[in-house]
């Protein structure tokens, strides 16, 4: 009687079951870096001593946070990514050949329902869409990875969130993560595993589903977890190499929980995430007037298609309002190239939105897109922390997709359901 | 290597202090662990660096370190003067990096009560014992896992791992 992610768990640590509390040394199916976390984990490696990493097959490092490279600096850590991965012969996805980790790790494969995935990223939890147990690291912990090919865990307690009922026009995945980490709070999932099951999860897409499980981190969660299905199965069949049984990857109908939540969807409004915390989530309809200077919408959070092609619904025959710029980001060369297929960056430019090259953009306030003093942004991303997007004098209200391409015809933080009818 | 008693002056921060606040995404581009240092918890205390220059002990609330995994940020505060952190609770990222890179962090349910910025405090990870010298308030916390002690006490994860490969 064991949960998902206790099932993986006791799988990648050879063991019969497991239980939570208990540390295991687990194998590690797969590892990921990226240009701000890989450069750092390349000079831990270095001083391990250890020349070739365990399984190169295993290694897979993307450039995605300072892309193109902005600075001689950021083009220096690319130049050692670049090298490290001809070095050790690792899967390696340069400048406009792959676009934001998370993306980019399921779309070319390298995610398998079933597996151990570690990444120096915190959302890289979102490979828990699939069915795989993945979780965040750090660059010293990713070195003794790429030497070893194991990893120390405490197996996590699993708070089970269970979700009924069928969305309103406008509200998507997004405005449910909102909402449960509005009830749980920042350090409610703290430590634990988090599995999302009921008819809701079931329908939706895989684009919702990575959504849901990449923002489990804002909780605290260790990771966050759906059960693999047919819908999983449509989407990795062409991707991946070889998939597991997928009844292997069900939780046990007694399988232990340390709580268990309801939430249904078929009232929730619009949701919105106010500064400075991913908690402070209300309605959109209860913020009251908040006038916006930029929208953006992208990041491994909310820049896949179906984000896209919501967004260029709100858009089409309407403009960005005057005062306000907004961006727009496709998280992957392939979302890049479909959006363009669809005719979808066409209504963003005749919207007056800019569509900039797959990368994290101005999330983390790294690269471009960053605010001033006194701005406020309305962001797909997932975090709005003081100083996160540029100025710490700034304000970064987290949103769907559709909020914030409607916020962005208005001029201020506006629920899609209220736009007025199009001219 | 890692002195298991650390005695210094606390500043103490509020709850769920972030990554992006202990180090902006801006300075992930910068790789010398000093220039990091000169960065540390600036978007909440201009003056933080200068403070902690001597050495002091970092007390925090809930959820320390939460948010993104850069281990830039527990480096930013190694290397600005911060001799260990103890919380309320931790991020589990932040919690392991800081381990990894011999930063020594125990968690203390109570002590950002019994703690003033300013107070001096006794922390033995050996016996995990916290005293704060100025009230005498005594707390009797989990102690570390030995697996845990062993990678401080080797100076961080890649010493530990450096020293059971030679085995």
């Amino acid at each position: 009687m064991m949960n998902i992610t206790e099932k993986i768990l006791a799988k990648g640590a050879g063991k019969k079951n497991v239980h939570p509390g208990e540390i295991i040394d687990t194998n590690v199916d797969m590892v990921m870096v990226h240009d701000l976390t890989g450069p750092l984990a390349v000079e831990a490696f270095k001083k391990i001593g250890t020349p070739k990493v365990w399984d190169n097959k295993k290694v897979v490092a993307i450039l995605d946070h300072q892309v193109p490279a902005e600075s001689v600096k950021a083009a220096e850590l690319h130049k050692t990514m670049r090298q490290f991965a001809k070095d050790q012969n690792i899967t390696f996805y340069d400048v406009g050949r792959g676009g934001i980790c998370h993306q980019v790790m399921p779309e070319k494969g390298h995610v398998i329902p079933g597996n151990v995935i570690v990444g120096a990223d915190s959302h890289t939890c979102t490979y828990g869409a699939f069915g795989a147990f993945a979780t965040g690291i750090g660059s010293t912990e990713a070195a003794a990875v790429f030497a070893t090919g194991k990893i120390w865990f405490k197996v996590p307690p699993t708070i089970k969130i269970n979700v009924n009922g069928n969305f309103s026009k406008y509200v998507t995945a997004k405005d449910l993560i909102l909402s449960i980490i509005g009830k749980l709070r920042v350090d409610g999932a703290i430590y634990k595993a988090v599995e999302f099951t009921g008819p809701t999860i079931q329908n939706m897409s895989i684009a919702g589903r990575m959504t849901v499980c990449n923002m489990a981190v804002e909780m605290g969660a260790k990771n966050g977890i759906i059960a693999p299905d047919e819908t999983t199965h449509k989407f990795l069949s062409s991707r991946a190499k070889k998939l597991p049984d997928f009844n292997t990857l069900q939780s046990d109908k007694d399988a232990k929980y340390e709580r268990n939540i309801e939430f249904d969807v078929s009232k929730m409004p619009s949701q919105v995430a106010c500064p400075s915390s991913v908690d402070n989530v209300k309605p959109v309809s209860e913020i009251g007037t908040v006038p916006i200077e930029q929208a953006f919408i992208g990041s491994c959070t909310n820049g896949r298609l179906e984000d896209l092609q919501i967004a260029a619904q709100v858009l089409k025959d309407r403009k960005v309002k005057d005062g306000v710029r907004a961006l727009i980001i496709p998280a992957s060369q392939e979302v890049y190239r479909q959006a363009m297929q669809e005719g979808l960056l066409e209504i963003f430019t005749d919207a007056g939105a800019i569509v900039c090259g797959s990368a994290c953009g101005p999330c983390l306030g790294g690269h471009i897109g960053l605010l001033a003093a006194g701005e406020t942004c309305v962001s797909s991303s997932n975090r709005n922390f003081i100083g996160r997007m540029g100025s710490t004098q700034a304000n970064v209200y987290l949103a769907s997709p559709a909020t914030v391409a409607a916020s962005a015809v208005t001029g201020k933080i506006t629920d899609p359901a209220t736009l007025e009818a199009k001219p | 290597m890692m002195n298991s008693k650390i005695k210094a002056k606390a500043i103490v921060f509020s709850n769920n202090i972030d990554t992006d606040v202990i180090l902006p995404g801006k300075y992930l581009i910068l790789v010398d662990p000093k220039e990091l240092g000169k960065h540390a918890l600036e978007s909440l205390d201009t003056e933080f660096v200068a403070k902690a220059k001597g050495g002091i002990i970092l007390v925090g609330g809930k959820n320390f370190g939460c948010g993104s995994s850069r281990e830039q940020a527990p480096i930013a505060l190694k290397y600005s003067g911060v001799k260990c952190v103890i919380a309320e609770s931790f991020a589990r990222i932040f919690f392991r990096n800081s381990i990894n890179i011999g930063l020594p962090v125990i968690e203390c349910k109570g002590i950002s009560e019994a703690v003033k910025t300013g107070d001096e405090i006794a922390v033995d990870f050996e016996t995990g014992k916290i005293e704060n010298n100025i009230n005498s308030k005594k707390f009797q916390v989990e102690k570390l896992p030995p697996f845990i002690m062993q990678i401080l006490t080797d100076g961080g994860l890649i010493e530990n791992l450096r020293r059971k490969m030679k085995k």
